[in-house]
């Protein structure tokens, strides 16, 4: 299940006095089962891309091609890319009205024609996903706290069971704990169901614990893409873009031009802690 | 000069499933000047807390005293409002005139200033936040950062002697958020106004004078920046971050690195690293 | 899409008609329909809309813009021709066919009235073509506030209005989004009957509906925070003040009305 964009460009209220270009010309391959990080300043283009995987919006120029289907192609069928591809918006929470939990979740494989039979199972097994109980089913969406609403939307997504999850922001709002738990989903999601999970953020410290391949998107262009310890090391490239480095890989950047002999990311405070330690022996610095 | 005196303060929130305690006791004096941050998780009551300050909610037991007036003085009320500014979480539903200058106008409307003083506070105010060329805009085409910083000009075009932000940047990008944080700290600073942040950033509540943590309607410490941070596993268990920088110290302290008290930036760290060898 | 939504059709200028108070514009154009009504024959229409076209003229607004403003009412203007054409038996037989009728009387009434509600839709397009809708509201609340101690809430009318003005870019913003959420899910906006297409709007009307009664919450909340408590006691940032200008164009006002008044009854 992968995703093709192919020399991409976007541009909002065409001939206008508004016109807007998001996207220039981008170009970017994910396959299934990867865990992608997508991280840039507002206004760098990221929504707009995303929403070009599901559909929602088709290129001005160049091609989008999602599990094979090309979504500027005649006559195209969006049908099935609605449900392959899994998108859940910032501030997901907004988006519930229904009566009760189970029907919000079931909202989504309704419209896809799933049978009755299979979707109570299909809302079960969405609400153990996102680690909610069973007994929120029956209670109205409105009664819980916007932690466990957000959560409620999440599993309105998984219950379609795209191939490729897409979440926008989906921290922005909670405090440390509530942020944790989300991310520690994503990724047991993406380790149990094998999806392709692609992250949008501006958050380093998120992305840096969780992705395994970061897109770094600046003024509509891709600027970096790879691995996060690769990407970290553009140190200037990205503070002049307005995006910073974890602050683990900070300080080993500064320690480094002291002179020190770290390496040049860390990707957790361990890592870091380790490093250091190495080095401060190194240097003789005894216990 | 005691900005706020709160003693014995409790709020029960009365729901038709039960009540339920947001604060269950809390005593805080806040100092003329301050620049305190309030943290703790999604219900350990720090937004009952600051919605009291301002006489939005009023206590179940026990009293707010806000430059020595009681918020439970019906006759204070408006003064009290006047003389606290608060700006609230959502950027968008605090704004309510169609043109910036006119929705900065509103608070001194509301107190009768004489007409020809308003259009006066009204550029002073977008002065001091660094919106003045925006006056003539409408709201809806602003980021979120210049939105909130619209309503603390707001806020400020009516005087106040202290400033209360209830989350103010919890729905911010970085850039938003640097935005906000760096008008509160030149207010604080040049303009000597008192803040108080409520938040549950950590790379914000290190720039306070004082950081107070609730957990459970409760303080359950405060103190310096430094002191309360060189606590990792306190705040860990109370659902908070610690700066990177503190965390890495007290991890290099319990490998064996003599490092000194109080680091919780990443400049202080390495200075503290180059010292040691 | 929502960016720069120029609401009401107000097009803004420094012609002198959009120099002139807004209360002014707003009476005369209120004044100008009484007239409207009080007259009778097609001459002192004529009077009446050469008026209008001289105050076109003067606000520099693009006539097709006028003339848009009465794209919706051509159904109406076309049923009552229609309608007073075959129905009236007054005047002299022009036209009979079958069961048909026409009469000059009715042909003459139908184009009357045509011609009334053509006048009548024109005037309100360019009271809000040359008139903010800032402008339009502060002038409402003054106009009306002489009405409070009959119980009229001018104040308070006039905060709704503004408030309603100032959310609709950002509702529209919210609509938008949540659309595209739903729509996220497989959610189908078009295809249907009436009223399965009226059924698939609730995903979209209850968040916004839910999102709405959220904002006014919280927006009393931060008015009150800000000390407002009522219209008592509040003074006003910018100050409607009549001018020169305003006492021209209420002399020509009356000086045009009662030219087509006494053409209306000479007659």
């Amino acid at each position: 299940m992968s995703i093709d964009v192919k020399n991409a460009s976007y541009t909002y209220s065409p001939d206008t006095p508004f016109e807007r270009q998001a996207l220039r010309s981008v170009n970017l391959s994910i396959g299934g089962g990867e865990l992608v990080g997508i991280i840039g300043q507002t206004g760098s283009g990221k929504s707009t891309l995303v929403q070009m995987l599901n559909g929602l919006l088709k290129p001005t120029a160049g091609t989008v091609t999602v599990c094979g289907i090309t979504t500027t192609a005649k006559g195209v069928k969006l049908r099935p890319l609605r449900q392959a591809v899994g998108l859940v918006f910032q501030f997901a929470e907004h988006q519930l009205f229904a009566e009760t939990v189970a029907q919000d979740i079931a909202f989504g494989p309704l419209n896809l024609g799933v049978a009755p039979s299979e979707i109570a199972a299909r809302v079960d097994d969405a609400l153990l996903n996102v680690g909610l109980p069973l007994e929120i089913k029956e209670r109205s969406p409105f009664e819980l706290s916007g932690g466990q609403m957000r959560r409620v939307a999440i599993a309105g997504v998984l219950a379609m069971r795209p191939q490729v999850l897409i979440l926008d922001e989906p921290t922005a709002g909670l405090d440390p704990k509530g942020r944790d738990e989300i991310l520690a989903r994503i990724r047991t999601l993406h380790r149990e169901r094998g999806i392709t999970v692609i992250l949008v953020t501006h958050s380093m410290e998120d992305v840096a614990r969780l992705v395994n391949r970061l897109v770094v998107m600046h003024e509509g262009g891709i600027l970096h893409d790879g691995p996060p310890s690769e990407v970290f090391c553009q140190w200037e490239s990205l503070s002049r873009i307005g995006l910073g480095v974890p602050q683990a890989t900070d300080v080993l950047r500064r320690l480094r031009l002291e002179g020190w002999n770290v390496p040049a990311v860390a990707l957790t405070v361990a890592e870091a802690r380790q490093a250091i330690v190495a080095a401060w022996r190194e240097r003789g610095g005894q216990d | 000069m005691r900005v706020i005196e709160i003693t014995g303060l409790k709020h029960t929130y009365k729901g038709h499933e039960g009540d339920t305690v947001a604060l269950a006791g809390v005593d805080l004096s806040i100092e003329a000047g301050e620049f305190v941050a309030i943290i703790g998780r999604n219900g350990s009551g720090k937004s009952t807390l600051a919605k009291h300050i301002n006489a939005i909610l009023l206590p179940t037991e026990g009293r707010v005293v806000v430059m020595s007036m009681d918020t439970q003085d019906p006759k204070q009320l408006w003064r009290i409002r006047q003389a606290v500014g608060m700006v609230f979480q959502n950027p968008d539903n605090q704004i309510v005139a169609t043109v910036i200058d006119e929705d900065v106008a509103f608070g001194p409307e509301n107190l009768g200033v004489p007409t020809a003083e308003i259009a006066a506070r009204v550029d002073a105010a977008l002065r001091q936040v660094d919106m003045l060329p925006y006056r003539r805009h409408a709201p809806h085409l602003l980021s979120g950062g210049q939105k909130q910083r619209v309503a603390i000009a707001g806020v400020l075009a009516m005087q106040p002697k202290l400033l209360v932000l209830d989350e103010a940047t919890a729905m911010l990008d970085p850039v938003g958020r640097a935005e906000v944080i760096d008008t509160i700290l030149t207010l604080n600073r040049t303009a000597d106004l008192t803040a108080v942040l409520i938040t549950h950033h950590m790379d914000e509540a290190v720039l306070a004078h004082r950081v107070i943590v609730m957990d459970e309607g409760r303080i359950v410490t405060s103190g310096t920046p430094a002191q309360v941070f060189s606590q990792p596993e306190l705040l860990e268990s109370l659902g908070l971050d610690v700066p990177v920088a503190a965390k890495l110290a007290k991890e290099l302290l319990r490998s064996g690195l003599p490092m000194p008290e109080g680091i919780l930036t990443a400049t202080q760290l390495v200075k503290a690293l180059c010292l040691l060898t | 899409m929502m960016q720069n939504v120029t609401l009401g059709q107000y097009l803004p200028g420094n012609s002198v008609v959009h120099r002139l108070d807004p209360r002014t514009k707003l009476m005369l154009a209120f004044a100008y329909i009484i007239v409207l009504f009080a007259v009778t024959n097609g001459l002192a229409y004529s009077v009446l809309a050469l008026a209008s076209l001289a105050v076109i003229g003067l606000s520099r607004i693009p006539i097709k813009m006028v003339l848009r403003g009465l794209r919706p009412i051509l159904m109406i203007l076309s049923l009552t021709v229609v309608l007073h054409v075959f129905t009236s038996r007054e005047g002299t037989l022009l036209l009979g066919f079958w069961f048909v009728r026409i009469y000059s009387g009715g042909v003459q009434q139908g184009l009357l009235l045509a011609f009334r509600l053509v006048l009548l839709v024109m005037s309100t397009s360019i009271l809000t073509l040359t008139t903010s809708p800032i402008a339009l509201t502060d002038a409402i609340e003054l106009v009306l506030r002489p009405l409070k101690r009959f119980g009229v809430p001018a104040h308070e009318l006039a905060m709704m209005m503004t408030i309603a003005l100032r959310f609709i870019p950002t509702l529209l913003e919210e609509a938008e989004k949540i659309m595209k959420a739903q729509l996220a899910r497989g959610a189908d906006f078009e295809s249907g009957g009436l009223l399965k297409r009226a059924r698939s709007l609730l995903p979209l009307l209850i968040p916004l509906f839910i999102s709405a009664f959220r904002r006014a919450d919280e927006l009393a909340m931060a008015m009150e925070a800000r000390c407002y408590r009522g219209g008592e006691g509040r003074t006003k940032y910018k100050v409607l003040m009549y001018s020169r200008l305003d006492v021209y164009a209420a002399l020509c006002f009356a000086l045009i009305s009662g030219l087509a008044l006494a053409v209306s009854f000479s007659l």
